[in-house]
């Protein structure tokens, strides 16, 4: 199942909004963060994970899926909210603790909630995966169409939910796809010293549900082998393992002197950033044009500044408002 | 006589220097957790050790809290003395059973005949934006489950000597340390938590509170990010003429109501401070300690402590919620006289 030109565009728009989303959070999180690095300072304080690197995940995946189908995410979810169609200026409003966020402020950064598209996340490891299994019983309990999508990365393949989840989900053949965004690194160990084996794919025999590892962080295989798999949940054929080889750009999370990552790493993960390896791809394949691609980064570019510049304007909340929302 | 050399040390190196000691003395000691070997913990509570101790007694573990914890379970009764790190406190909803079931009741349920001399440590606490899965202290909730100790330094001098004790204890003592007071810059610093700190080995008992500051007119109960609050707000009251007392329990398990029964005794006066949450928490079991003891009060009791609500990410939000120096000053000038 190859995509069409139009999904190749889409792919590679949302790529790029991503990205230049993940540029303008990381020059805007170190604003007011220096000379002395306190990460509770500045218009946007906390944790900051980005997944500059991770796009390809985040498109190939949710080219197949509607605003009804379901996708859980985890603490670095920006790419993949973007791909599922979450309201971008609500997102960046709830980054900067504005009123306007989704959440007016409550969550941030690791706990997007946009029931409009079905997207959720959380920031503890393994906890996207029970969410996802649970939303796709009870689409087939309530006979309503809609296939959910658990993403995880490897480090929390090692999480016991992760083979709590699974067993369910091959146990009662739900509508789900869990998809391991395997960038080799949890913070500072890597994948290879945490793991006992070469691929979290192959533990997919153990669940009894099909298991496909996707090489080279590539968008279009990952549409191919994705698209089959979430067809399959469609069609009633139960849950797949998939398990995307791809690269985590930048440091676990803003401030990671990334002392651990071996010399030379980064920057042969930088020569196949597959930003400019889609943009190759496209000219290759349809005749894009400089000037095709430049439009289309202008637009994307647009979209970003326009979701910052809400969120800058955009007021805080009251202090008290805290108490609010706890009980509805 | 010889000047002994002043020595400031962060909680974090403190800990990481009670922590060699105890390596380098004892064989069975060894460390278990997420990013604690060559990063040295997220929280800089291990640093060195890798370098010193190596892999197979400094050991990355996956991100597998059920079953790390659960092996320093099974370590500990088999003659070690684990030393595991649940990175944030807020993670032991996906390890608890390890803890509270096995860790807490082993001993008990043994009859005594088995040990498990084990130590937890675990970052608590907020006031940097990290929102409610990464910033609580959920003091309370262990405090609550019989059969472990669970103590929480507020400067670099306890942090070592309670650290040095909670691995030499025959019993599983959870040792929780405030991200505000680590000496992380990148937290934020509490300058007060960084104090001198001596070069050997020494022992801070657990179960013992420090009365941090002698007063007469109000006793300010805290633990770690409180008793700082306290202290500053105890500084502001003396400006308006007020003498407070700030006492800093140190140890939730095993609580040394003792001496803050002596306190009250003395001020006929009450607050207690906690970033835990308001409702069923260390501030009601303080209170309900005072009150049973039948202490005579010139005041009704208060406390500061975090609103029942989850912890907002929003910086307007989460700073209005959190306990202050200046809520402490309120609480005082409020107090409903008897
Ligand atoms: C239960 C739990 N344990 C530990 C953490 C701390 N932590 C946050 S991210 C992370 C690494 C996760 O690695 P991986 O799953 O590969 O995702 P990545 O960060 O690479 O996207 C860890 C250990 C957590 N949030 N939750
Ligand atoms: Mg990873």
């Amino acid at each position: 199942m190859k995509p069409s030109q139009e999904q190749e565009l889409w792919m590679y728009k949302h790529m790029l909004i991503s990205r230049f989303f993940e540029e303008t959070i990381e020059k805007i999180y170190m604003e007011g963060k220096s000379p002395a690095f306190n990460m509770a300072n500045g218009p946007i304080p906390g944790e900051m994970h980005l997944s500059n690197g991770q796009e390809p995940c985040a498109v190939g995946v949710c080219a197949h899926l509607t605003a009804e189908d379901i996708v859980t995410h985890t603490h670095r979810p920006h790419h993949v909210a973007i791909a599922k169609g979450v309201d971008l200026k609500a997102m960046a409003a709830e980054i900067f603790g504005k009123k306007t966020g989704l959440s007016g402020g409550r969550g941030g950064h690791m706990h997007i909630f946009d029931p409009k598209v079905n997207f959720s996340c959380s920031g503890i490891i393994g906890q996207s995966i029970g969410p996802a299994a649970g939303a796709a019983l009870s689409r087939v309990m309530q006979k309503k169409p809609g296939v959910a999508v658990a993403y995880l990365g490897e480090g929390a393949a090692n999480q016991g939910a992760f083979h709590e989840g699974l067993n369910l989900a091959g146990v009662w053949k739900l509508p789900v796809v869990f998809i391991i965004e395997d960038n080799s690194w949890g913070i500072s160990v890597s994948k290879r010293a945490s793991t006992a084996v070469e691929r979290n794919s192959d533990r997919a025999v153990a669940y009894g549900m099909p298991g496909e590892f996707i090489e080279g962080n590539d968008p279009i295989k990952i549409f191919e082998v994705v698209g089959k798999a979430i067809q399959r949940a469609r069609d009633g054929g139960g849950p797949t393992l998939i398990e995307i080889e791809t690269s985590r750009l930048a440091g676990h999370f803003m401030g990671d002197g990334e002392a651990y990552r071996p010399a030379g790493e980064k920057e042969a993960l930088q020569k196949i950033d597959p930003i400019p390896l889609m943009q190759q791809r496209l000219a290759k394949e349809y005749g894009f044009s400089d000037a095709d691609d430049a439009a289309i980064k202008a637009e994307a570019r647009a979209i970003v500044d326009e979701a910052i510049q809400f969120a800058r304007d955009s007021e805080y909340p009251a202090p008290e408002e805290a108490m609010e929302k706890v009980f509805v | 006589m010889s000047q002994v050399k002043e020595r400031k040390l962060t909680i974090a190196r403190a800990m990481a220097e009670a922590i060699a000691i105890e390596m380098r003395t004892d064989d069975k000691v060894f460390v278990m957790g997420e990013d604690i070997g060559e990063l040295g913990g997220v929280f800089g509570n291990t640093r060195g050790l890798y370098k010193e101790f190596g892999a197979e007694r400094v050991r990355d573990t996956p991100i597998s809290e059920t079953a790390f914890i659960g092996a320093a379970v099974g370590a500990a009764s088999d003659g070690m003395k684990p030393i595991v790190e649940l990175m944030f406190v807020d993670f032991f909803g996906v390890c608890f059973d390890a803890i509270y079931n096995m860790m807490a009741k082993n001993t008990y349920f043994a009859g005594g005949n088995v040990t498990v001399p084990m130590v937890l440590m675990t970052s608590t606490g907020g006031g940097y934006s990290d929102a409610g899965q990464h910033s609580q202290c959920v003091h309370a909730t262990f405090a609550h489950l019989p059969g472990m100790k669970v103590v929480a330094p507020s400067n670099a001098y306890d942090a070592k000597g309670m650290m040095i004790a909670s691995i030499r204890d025959n019993n599983p003592v959870v040792f929780m340390f405030h991200k505000a007071l680590q000496g992380m810059g990148w937290l934020g610093t509490e300058k007060d938590a960084i104090v001198h700190v001596p070069e050997e080995a020494y022992e801070v008992p657990l179960g013992k509170a420090a009365v941090v500051r002698e007063g007469t007119d109000v006793t300010i109960v805290g633990i770690t990010s409180g008793v700082h609050h306290g202290l500053k707000a105890a500084r502001e009251l003396e400006a308006q003429g007020v003498s407070a007392e700030v006492v800093d329990l140190r140890s939730l398990v095993p609580l040394d109501r003792d001496t803050v029964i002596e306190s009250v005794k003395k001020t006929g006066r009450l607050i207690v401070v906690d970033e835990d949450y308001h409702s069923y928490g260390m501030t009601g079991e303080i209170i309900a300690s005072v009150v049973e003891a039948g202490v005579a009060l010139k005041a009704a009791p208060a406390r500061v402590a975090y609103p029942d609500i989850p912890i907002p990410f929003t910086r307007p939000m989460e700073q209005w919620a959190l306990p202050s120096p200046e809520k402490i000053v309120s609480a005082f000038n409020t107090m409903k006289e008897i």
